[in-house]
């Protein structure tokens, strides 16, 4: 305490803190950005292993053998799927009836806010078949889910007669303490969605669906399995959930140790791990990886049908099967056993998967980066927005604090009204409110009077507002009848720097990856703006660095590191169908992205716009 | 002066009435930040349910109100929301004529003061003048009102914001000079929330000096003056726990409210500091650290009471303040009770030291709340150590906030009797150190 309480050491750290202030804040800047390439660097990572007790040190040995079988039905409901041209739900609640299930089939529908062009569908209708195995040496108190999409198309097909297989096999074992799902799922997460709120009780998004008439006990872990093809070359694990939650690393270990026990190549983000950490193409394939994952982590969507289980405290994992052409190759017996020893290790859990790290990002799948090593990288940033705002706080009470402990003769500068920092305060949020919620009320106008689709009218109508939010100072400054006074900026600049702070932290908390990224381009530009810089420069940079330009930025790096660079109009059509996107995921599953830029990071970032344009 | 408070008031009751119809209010009255076992209004309504159907509302382990609350609600349990926004009321109006009391007492002095010129030469720009004063009580009755913290606690219909408005009503009286209805004020906080007695000191502090009787063991008027407050006071505790006995016709609140304050069975997170600290210790200890931790809530009234004998109602403003750091269910309602009195002390603006630092926590506490909540409960990816982590911030931040304040008002004391411009024995500029 005896900084707080000493006033002359106070003194000398608040004159050096306010004379070093800039150089400071560079430094910190391109510590933090060189401090978060470093965590993908391997010496700086450590190494995953499995935490948890009951799946680590028990033996499981793997049996199931009925590959050939699995894959002939398949072949089947491919066929019935096509027949029925969609799920059929007949043949699968017999097929699965066949194989000693507890059966039972729920129907859903929703209506979109607004068509989906990516995936072409508006009114949603379809049903989910799940059949339950009963465990039979537990009471039925907990439950294990397997679940695989039908979706439309010849794709995904074997991973629905995997998991039929896997059902007739498992209902031959007498070792299961919990109660298995087995779930077909139809509209990928919209299927999920009313699933899991039908299995929950909730309503959150207001979908319609018939309640579930069977049910196990509380689910403590779920794996989704995507597969396209009878032969399978390597196996991508998906992590990413809703709103950038992650689940238990231990599940992602599992996954590992099993991979590794039966020979199967495993990727994640699509990479295969390399092995040569010290050389510049082994770095750069980690980076990679790592930036890959920040970035769909940072777009706050459900990266498989797993990401909505996260929302309800079940540890879930997508496993997707790659068919690349490479010699190696694997049957169906083998992604079988590699199943079912998973779900075996986590038919042994004695309590939910909660001993590994549930904040981490995986440069490669045998190498974590734990919260406590990659919060240090947004907290130098964070420090920045604080440094600043010190600084200014030290200028604004200038005569007060500057003789901190002797006593100061100087009146306190009449401070400006409150009025004029409230309004810009204000008028930023009622912008960032019409942005949320006029694109979807007024995409029938807007179809009306212009010749475009429901969806491009909402992202349009999107962008406008955005635009329009940059016309505001000019009319905020008329309102006030010119009052900007120099400490009326200093004062507003203050309460920016702060809120964008506790933005960006309670952000960060939440979702890593989207606090970093919006940190690394918010920072620099609001950290140094003044009035008094040159207004056309200063305002292109900004614009530049804004959270629109942001996520144009993101698309273009996550082509680029997908290995599908694009042209800037290509970019931007997908630019414009991640803001469609954005917004229906906010509408069907609770994505918060959206509302967190529209309600707030946008009229913060509005803040400082309109202290570039303060007269 | 009017027409801006009823305004004010206007404006207070219309946030209030527009949260009370939207869905927020069902989401803040759940917030463990917000509502505490003692004054959730969930708990309430579950009492009346007893207490309906004849069986005592303090069987069970759910209702910790006491009896004189639970029969006010039974009676008025249907204009609820109007009752918590009268309280908010009540409590501004209270504050802002207390406020206006005291500073017009404190212009006095000051003037007298000065005529008998006892301050320093150097110290005319300490003094404070009625044009800066003239505001104060409004912006006293504004940081009540419009606090955050206050609407939360309102909305969520918790019922610290009555103990908040008996508390305000104390004070008036007090302020008022009036002797008995101070005392029995006083009398109905503490049966209300029992710390509150430790705001008997601070009054009596205040009679004496109001009455010019001097602070000395020695003299009978004092001791006189003493037990004749202590009397009113005591007498009216016994007579409303009395009457709360025959209302209901057995002692079962005793334990059920007072038992409960006392002994922290509920360890349900809040914002205070005792529910990780009891939930993580042997049990054998238990009984020890309550009575150490229960006792650190009244034991500053000595030293306070001892360093501030000649200024009562800064005491006060310490006492409520300790109360809601320390005290064992805090809510964010208690917050805003010593919150609003910080316009009545901006004079000692310019001897702060860490404003902004505390400002900093203190908002950055707030936002993180709800955040590291949602993290541990929800998506159960961070644990209570996180949310542990920024109670203890938020404390020490608040814990900051009043030695600051304290120190900044000793040392404008200091100031009006030594002069402003300090030397030290050999020449050179002193510089005040709290140490």
């Amino acid at each position: 305490m005896g900084l707080l309480s000493d006033p002359n050491r106070r003194k000398a750290l608040t004159n050096l803190l306010t004379r070093l202030n800039t150089p400071i804040c560079v430094v910190c800047y391109l510590a933090a950005i060189v401090w978060f390439m470093g965590l993908a660097f391997e010496p700086f990572t450590l190494r995953t292993y499995m935490s948890e007790n009951a799946m680590g040190s028990t033996m499981v040995e793997e049996r199931f053998s009925a590959g050939e079988r699995a894959l002939a039905a398949a072949k089947e409901f491919n066929a019935h799927k096509r027949k029925a041209d969609g799920m059929p739900v007949e043949w699968l609640v017999k097929a699965m009836q066949a194989r000693g299930l507890e059966v039972f089939t729920q129907s859903f529908f929703q209506k979109l806010p607004f068509p989906d062009e990516n995936k072409e569908r508006y009114m949603v209708r379809g049903t989910n078949v799940y059949g339950i195995l009963r465990a039979p040496r537990a009471p039925r108190t907990e439950a294990l889910v397997i679940s695989a999409p039908c979706t439309p198309g010849g794709t995904n097909n074997q991973a629905v007669g995997i998991l039929l297989g896997l059902a007739q096999y498992f209902r031959n074992q007498v070792y299961w303490a919990k109660d298995i799902i087995f779930l077909v799922n139809e509209h990928d997460l919209i299927g999920m969605q009313a699933w899991l709120e039908g299995y929950h009780h909730t309503n959150i998004t207001g979908m319609e669906y018939s309640p579930l008439q069977g049910r196990a006990g509380s689910i403590q872990a779920a794996l989704s399995l995507e597969l396209s093809s009878d032969v399978i070359t390597s196996l991508d694990l998906v992590l990413e959930g809703l709103n950038g939650q992650l689940p238990n690393l231990d599940l992602a270990n599992l996954f590992y140790a099993f991979c590794q026990k039966l020979n199967v190549l495993c990727t994640i983000q699509g990479k295969l791990q390399r092995n040569d950490w010290d050389s510049a193409e082994g770095y750069t394939h980690a980076a990679q990886t790592m930036m890959l994952m920040v970035l769909k982590q940072a777009s706050g969507r459900s990266w498989g049908d797993h990401g909505l289980f996260l929302r309800y405290h079940i540890e879930a994992a997508s496993i997707r099967g790659i068919n690349s052409f490479r010699h190696y190759k694997m049957d169906a017996t083998t992604i079988g056993r590699l199943l079912e020893g998973m779900v075996r290790k986590l038919n042994n859990l004695l309590e939910r998967l909660h001993q590994s790290y549930f904040f981490y990002l995986l440069p490669s799948l045998s190498r974590f980066v734990s919260i406590g090593y990659y919060m240090p990288a947004f907290g130098l940033l964070a420090v920045i927005l604080l440094l600043r705002a010190l600084d200014l706080w030290v200028h604004l009470g200038a005569p007060v604090l500057s003789e901190v402990d002797g006593v100061s003769e100087a009146e306190q500068p009449s401070s400006p009204g409150v009025l004029s920092v409230l309004t810009p305060v204000v008028i930023s949020h009622l912008t960032g409110v019409a942005l949320y919620i006029l694109p979807v009320y007024l995409q029938d106008m807007a179809v009306e009077h212009f010749p475009v689709s429901e969806t491009e009218a909402v992202v349009l109508t999107a962008l406008a507002i955005y635009t329009a939010g940059l016309a505001l100072p000019h009319n905020t400054q008329r309102l006030l009848s010119g009052e900007g006074t120099e400490q009326g900026w200093k004062v507003l600049k203050l309460t920016s720097l702060l809120y964008l702070a506790v933005l960006l932290g309670c952000t960060a908390l939440i979702n890593f990856s989207l606090g970093f990224i919006l940190a690394v381009t918010l920072v620099p530009v609001t950290a140094s703006i003044t009035p008094h810089m040159l207004k056309s420069v200063s305002a292109l940079a900004m614009v530049l660095l804004s959270p629109a330009f942001t996520i144009f930025y993101c698309v273009l790096i996550y082509q680029e590191l997908m290995e599908a660079p694009v042209s800037l109009p290509e970019g931007l059509t997908i630019f414009l169908s991640v803001i469609s996107q954005g917004i229906l995921d906010h509408a069907l599953y609770g994505s918060l992205v959206y509302p967190l830029l529209a309600l707030f990071v946008y009229p913060c970032w509005l803040m400082f716009w309109n202290i570039l344009f303060w007269k | 002066m009017a027409a801006p408070l009823t305004l004010l008031l206007l404006v207070a009751v219309t946030i209030r009435g527009v949260l009370f119809r939207s869905n927020l209010a069902e989401i803040i009255s759940e917030r463990v930040e917000v509502v505490s076992p003692l004054n959730a209004w969930k708990r309430v309504v579950e009492g009346l349910a007893l207490l309906d159907l004849g069986v005592s509302p303090y069987s069970g382990d759910v209702f910790h109100e006491t009896p004189l609350m639970i029969y006010l609600f039974h009676f008025l349990v249907d204009y609820a929301e109007i009752v918590f926004m009268i309280a908010d009321g009540i409590t501004a109006v209270a504050l802002y004529l207390s406020v206006q009391i005291y500073n017009k007492n404190v212009f006095r002095k000051q003037k007298y003061a000065l005529e008998s010129e006892r301050y320093p030469a150097d110290c005319l720009e300490l003094l404070r003048s009625p044009k800066e004063m003239f505001y104060i009580p409004l912006k006293v009755a504004m940081f009540y009102l419009l606090n955050p913290f206050t609407i939360l606690s309102c909305v969520a219909k918790s019922t610290c914001g009555l103990n908040n408005a008996i508390i305000a009503l104390f004070i008036l009286c007090t302020l008022k000079g009036s002797a008995l209805l101070s005392g029995i004020l006083l009398a109905l906080a503490t049966y209300q929330s029992m710390y509150p007695l430790t705001l008997f000191a601070p009054a009596l502090l205040f009679f004496l000096q109001r009455l010019y009787i001097p602070v000395n063991l020695r003299r009978s008027s004092f001791w006189f003056f003493t037990l004749q407050y202590a009397f009113i006071y005591f007498g009216s505790l016994i007579v409303i726990t009395g009457l709360s006995f025959f209302l209901l016709g057995s002692w079962d609140f005793i334990p059920s409210v007072y038992g409960f304050i006392l002994s922290v069975p509920d360890l349900t997170p809040n914002i205070g500091l005792f529910w990780y600290f009891f939930a993580e210790m042997f049990e054998h200890f238990r009984l020890f650290f309550i009575c150490v931790f229960q006792i650190n809530v009244f034991f500053y009234t000595i030293p306070l009471s001892i360093k501030l004998k000649e200024h009562p109602v800064f005491l006060m403003f310490m006492q409520i303040a300790i109360i809601s750091i320390f005290k064992s269910y805090p809510t964010v309602g208690d917050v805003a009770l010593y919150m609003a009195f910080l316009p009545a002390w901006s004079h000692l603006y310019r001897f702060l030291r860490n404003i902004f630092l505390v400002s900093c926590v203190l908002l950055a506490c707030s936002a993180l709340f709800p955040v590291l909540w949602h993290l541990w409960i929800y998506a159960g990816s961070a644990n209570s150590n996180f949310y542990y982590a920024i109670t203890l911030l938020f404390n020490f931040g608040q814990i900051l906030l009043v030695s600051d304040y304290f120190y900044a008002y000793l040392r404008r004391e200091h100031h009006l009797t030594h002069g402003l411009y300090l030397k030290k024995k050999d020449g050179t500029e002193a510089t005040l150190v709290l140490k």
